[in-house]
């Protein structure tokens, strides 16, 4: 089963132990600037919102990419930036719609998530399950049955 | 190991910016952040220093553990001499600044002088510079954080800045940072804006490592773990769910301290927060973590907007930081006001204008029972009628205080020199001229004592004497556990984390958590050792700086008038039996000084 990350904004509380993790995990540090997942705060913190790759099956950065060093992880659905083929031309940076390939001024290469090998850190440090590793043809399943669930109490009312 | 090992000082009169080696042997020894910081006031300034002048120094502290993935790890501390008190000042706060001012590569800003112009400090990764600010010279704290993001383009800076009372001297101004979090005690931002900085604003790009990564990590998911099992109503109620438990008790400070219970309580706790109103508004929007936190007790609310506060100010029709248990105090109970709308946007007004919401409330209060003896009048009051329970005098008086407009400039001064000024200082419920927080002293003894022997003048977060003043109500044997507290407070202040994590983590989990961040060898023995030696700097400073005994003492309504109500009905504070104890303990002389042999044993003599 390919899983992906999901990410239910109304659960975060905006504690970054996920940025954290993430950096830690990739760079040995708490360096939350060179996190693959950031999180975003609107209206003085009234909504906390994570975000980070959703691994588009159709790649821009991959498609972009001149020196082909994204490539596929066929089990978790990862694109993964190989470092010995990454020039650093930022091609991918430019394509990608929604900004979640970064460009990492002290290595010269691109940094992404890479899901971590299949046990993402992100979701093993978030204290509200606001960030969670699931079955990613079911992803949707938590909202619909919340929206089940009021269209069953307006029904029994 | 997680220190940067630089601080930065900063000389707002030459505007000189310098970064030094961090001196890792005070580290050793005062662990950080509040207790290191102190140590760099103490070297650096002469206590005797009028606190307004461009000699006292202003101290922006981190922990060892801010900046890492321990839970609560956003502290950072305010270090200063206190315009209200003329004692030392240190407010701690969370949100994302402290933990950004490591990643920008310095555990410390030492700001010194005072600036010809009104300045910001801008640290930008290694860009640095002193920036001219009259465009947010009189701007608020909401204002200021806006046009700095947009100025540099970079919507990452977090910024630490005063709004207009501290512009203005108002002698209890917060510093606030993150919109809503705030270093809000003793007037550090009056300090700040006596030095002519308007904002400290920090992008920081680096890392932070700890000294023994694998164990690092295990042991704070450890403890991660442990304080889930402990924090549940914090996270879902906040700290105001403390509301119901001092009004159930008696100890819930009412009409400027003249009674211990308010019949309003409930309008204004925890549960009338989340409560949903016949028109469809619950005040309580969500629950909010500082950085780092998996506490998040903090709370975003929002204000009716058909109510008469803001049903024609459109601009307030946002969220923003809610009730705390201290903000829910000092703008309901002491001020008899039951209007959870009106107290919710006094709130707002304190972290725009950048005032500490407990001096403000506890000042109004001697204020309207100044207005209700007849002392001072409307023609005094701007035509506010100040009667206890108006809902509206809280409102315009939080806003005229902001903006130190009209009787704002008199509240401004806070209770002690107000109360003075009309010939009544009786009314002024404080300590060194620092006003009282929300628990009375005469249901809680040991908290009569913290309050009094705080160093800082009243306050509530410098001590823990809660459960063995709930046991008993007296003043037996509540010396020792006041002396006790104090000095775990003081490391706990010191360590980076925050002391809500209190009631999961004593000594040793602390200790396990410093030990695998930084060097010293950090046990639970040296820590408390270590919060013992930062106290008694403390009170190094304060007797250098001219307090005596004396200033240990309470207002004699705590110490002469009983409790009207509540489980401590008819009882004072015990203070002249405690406070010898207390010397005692501390090792201190009859007349509250520390000892030859105390300050040798703690290497500070």
């Amino acid at each position: 089963m390919q899983r992906s990350l999901h990410m239910e904004p109304s659960l975060c509380t905006g504690c970054l132990q996920c940025e954290m993790a993430c950096s830690f995990e990739h760079e040995g540090e708490f360096i939350p600037a060179r996190s693959r997942i950031r999180v975003f705060e609107f209206e003085h913190g009234r909504t906390s919102v994570p975000y980070t790759c959703t691994q588009c099956v159709e790649a821009w950065c991959m498609k972009a990419c001149p020196t082909n060093a994204i490539s596929i992880d066929s089990d978790l659905g990862a694109k993964l930036v190989s470092a010995q083929a990454c020039v650093g031309c930022k091609a991918c940076v430019s394509a990608c719609p929604f900004g979640t390939i970064e460009f990492n001024p002290f290595s010269g290469k691109v940094d992404k998530c890479d899901l971590c090998g299949g046990d993402p850190q992100c979701v093993a440090a978030c204290p509200t399950d606001a960030i969670t590793y699931v079955d990613a043809g079911a992803s949707g399943v938590g909202r619909m049955a919340s929206a089940a669930q009021q269209i069953n109490q307006e029904t029994a009312s | 190991m997680s220190w940067q090992g630089k601080i930065l000082r900063v000389n707002l009169t030459t505007h000189e910016i310098t970064p030094e080696a961090l001196n890792m042997e005070w580290a050793k020894d005062y662990i950080g952040e509040r207790g290191l910081g102190t140590k760099y006031l103490w070297e650096n300034m002469d206590p005797k220093a009028d606190a307004m002048a461009p000699d006292n120094v202003l101290i922006f502290a981190t922990g060892p553990l801010t900046g890492t993935n321990a839970s609560t790890s956003g502290r950072y501390a305010v270090i200063t001499k206190s315009p209200l008190t003329g004692a030392i000042a240190c407010s701690n706060s969370g949100g994302k600044f402290g933990a950004e001012l490591k990643y920008a590569g310095f555990d410390l800003l030492l700001v010194e002088g005072r600036s010809e112009n009104p300045v910001y400090l801008l640290i930008e990764g290694d860009e640095i510079s002193l920036a001219p600010a009259e465009k947010i010279w009189g701007k608020t704290v909401w204002e200021t954080d806006e046009w700095i993001k947009k100025q540099h383009h970079n919507p990452m800076l977090k910024i630490a800045t005063i709004g207009i009372a501290g512009e203005r001297g108002a002698r209890y101004a917060s510093v606030v940072n993150d919109l809503h979090r705030a270093a809000g005690r003793s007037g550090v931002g009056t300090v700040m804006g006596s030095k002519n900085l308007k904002a400290v604003a920090v992008r920081g790009t680096g890392g932070v490592r700890v000294k023994d990564p694998k164990r690092f990590m295990t042991v704070t998911q450890e403890m991660k773990n442990l304080l889930a099992e402990h924090t549940g109503g914090l996270t879902k109620y906040g700290t105001n769910a403390m509301m119901d438990t001092m009004q159930e008790f008696g100890g819930l400070p009412t009409r400027n301290f003249q009674e211990v219970q308010f019949e309003g309580a409930d309008k204004v706790d925890a549960k009338a927060m989340m409560k949903t109103d016949d028109t469809g508004h619950t005040n309580l929007l969500t629950n909010k973590a500082c950085f780092g936190c998996t506490i998040a007790c903090g709370r975003i609310a929002h204000i009716r907007q058909d109510h008469f506060t803001i049903q024609n100010r459109k601009e307030y029709w946002h969220a923003s930081g809610g009730l705390e248990y201290e903000t829910a105090f000092a703008f309901g109970p002491v001020i008899g006001v039951d209007d959870i709308d009106a107290c919710t946007f006094a709130g707002y007004l304190m972290n725009e204008h950048g005032i500490d919401p407990i001096s403000f409330g506890v000042t109004l209060a001697a204020a309207m029972e100044l207005f209700e003896m007849g002392v001072i009048t409307t023609e005094d009051t701007d035509g506010v009628p100040l009667n206890f329970g108006n809902a509206e005098a809280l409102t315009v008086m939080a806003e005229k205080t902001g903006k130190q407009e009209g009787f704002g400039v008199m509240l401004g001064l806070g209770s002690r020199l107000m109360c003075e000024k009309y010939g009544h200082p009786e009314l002024s419920m404080t300590v060194k001229g620092q006003e009282f927080a929300g628990y009375d002293s005469r249901a809680l003894q040991g908290m009569g004592l913290g309050y009094a022997t705080g160093n800082r003048g009243a306050c509530h977060l410098k001590h823990d004497t809660f459960e063995v003043d709930m046991d008993d109500q007296t003043g037996d044997g509540k010396a020792d556990p006041c002396k006790t507290s104090q000095d775990w407070t003081a490391a706990v202040d010191s360590s980076g984390l925050c002391m809500f994590t209190m009631g999961a983590w004593g000594a040793p989990e602390f200790a396990a958590q410093l030990d695998a961040d930084s060097e010293g060898d950090w046990t639970a023995e040296r820590l408390m050792e270590s919060g013992e030696r930062i106290w008694n700097l403390e009170r190094m400073f304060n007797l250098a700086a001219g307090l005596t005994k004396a200033d240990d003492t309470l207002p004699e309504r705590l110490l002469k008038d009983p409790a009207p109500s509540g489980t401590a009905k008819g009882k004072v504070n015990e203070l002249d039996k405690m406070l010898p104890e207390y010397y005692d303990l501390r090792g201190w002389s009859e007349d509250g000084v520390p000892t030859d042999d105390t300050l040798g044993r703690l290497g500070l003599g």
